[in-house]
């Protein structure tokens, strides 16, 4: 834990700033500081929750909001499904444990390969959980002295953030062939489906690894 | 109970439950050699995908606005082999800089 904790270390500020853009996010949309912090210590899933919020904040209704945010998190089922092994213990152990299964603590932990260290995972998860949680309470405290957060570029520093694990994934010709696959995907799907979709769609192109000894 | 909070609680709810589907039901199982030529390429499509999507879609649409700078300036970062925290920065930076004046 204490390695993956040292692996995370380079993201937690990263975590924290976009914790806080989070927060005021949430309170631009009238969503109350303390529903802002529960849901990132529960949902644990940027993308999600700034999808969930964005569709409130746009009038929209708590359905729409709510099925577009698990839409979003319908990965984590597959990407739960790669690293189940590694699990040991009672369910409640497993069940929580498993919380910690992000985007960014599965792909520095070497999730998916032989080489997944579910230790590593859980500290990248606690360290980022730590940060984001905690980023976010600062941000709903904030919010409202500080304004639209999408003035500072929330949205584009997901995309640069995502653009940066993946970097950490291209390390052969058949990474590059499933990123463009994927990439392609959810470029074609995103016109035509609900957002989510085209992100859980994209997973396979991970069918390119196939034949692979 | 307001729509907020009724939107938080489904969406953890709802988010524990994926997220533990794998761990809990599937858990401890091994995962066959031959699968694993599949999975290990399941994280480049999907942060590639992630990439498209938080960087290009606007709702079901796909535009090209001031995240494209964010984009440019994070892949910048990347290939100057910048720690994880400055390429988010600049990312940030850039999509919020071309905000400003454009």
């Amino acid at each position: 834990m204490r390695k993956g904790v040292r692996v995370a270390t380079p993201l937690v500020p990263a975590a924290i700033a976009l914790g806080v853009s989070f927060g005021v996010l949430a309170r631009a949309s009238h969503v109350s500081a303390a529903a802002a912090v529960l849901m990132s210590a529960t949902t644990f899933a940027g993308s999600s929750q700034v999808a969930a919020i964005s569709v409130l904040g746009g009038g929209g209704t708590v359905a729409a909001a709510v099925v577009a945010a698990l839409l979003l998190n319908a990965r984590y089922a597959v990407i739960g499904v790669t690293v189940a092994e590694s699990f040991r213990g009672g369910v409640l152990r497993r069940l929580a444990e498993s919380q910690m299964v992000i985007d960014e603590s599965w792909a520095l932990s070497g999730g998916g390969t032989p080489r997944f260290d579910r230790r590593v995972m859980l500290g990248v998860g606690a360290a980022l959980w730590v940060g984001w949680t905690g980023g976010t309470a600062v941000g709903a405290l904030l919010g409202g002295v500080i304004g639209d957060p999408s003035s500072y570029g929330l949205d584009g520093a997901f995309a640069a953030l995502f653009l940066a694990l993946l970097a950490t994934q291209l390390k052969s010709r058949r990474a590059f062939v499933a990123a463009a696959g994927g990439a392609l995907i959810a470029a074609v799907l995103t016109p035509v489906a609900p957002p989510g979709i085209p992100i859980l769609a994209a997973t396979l192109a991970a069918l390119s690894g196939l034949g692979d000894a | 109970m307001s729509q907020a909070w009724v939107a938080v609680l489904a969406v953890g709810a709802g988010t524990v439950v994926l997220k533990s589907v794998g761990p809990v039901i599937v858990g401890g199982k091994p995962v066959p050699p031959r699968l694993f030529g599949i999975l290990t390429m399941l994280a480049p499509a999907l942060l590639a995908a992630l990439v498209v999507t938080e960087g290009f879609a606007h709702g079901r649409s796909l535009v090209l606005d001031a995240r494209l700078a964010g984009l440019a300036a994070g892949a910048l970062a990347v290939a100057l082999r910048a720690p994880i925290w400055a390429v988010v920065l600049a990312g940030a930076a850039a999509t919020a800089l071309v905000r400003l004046v454009s």
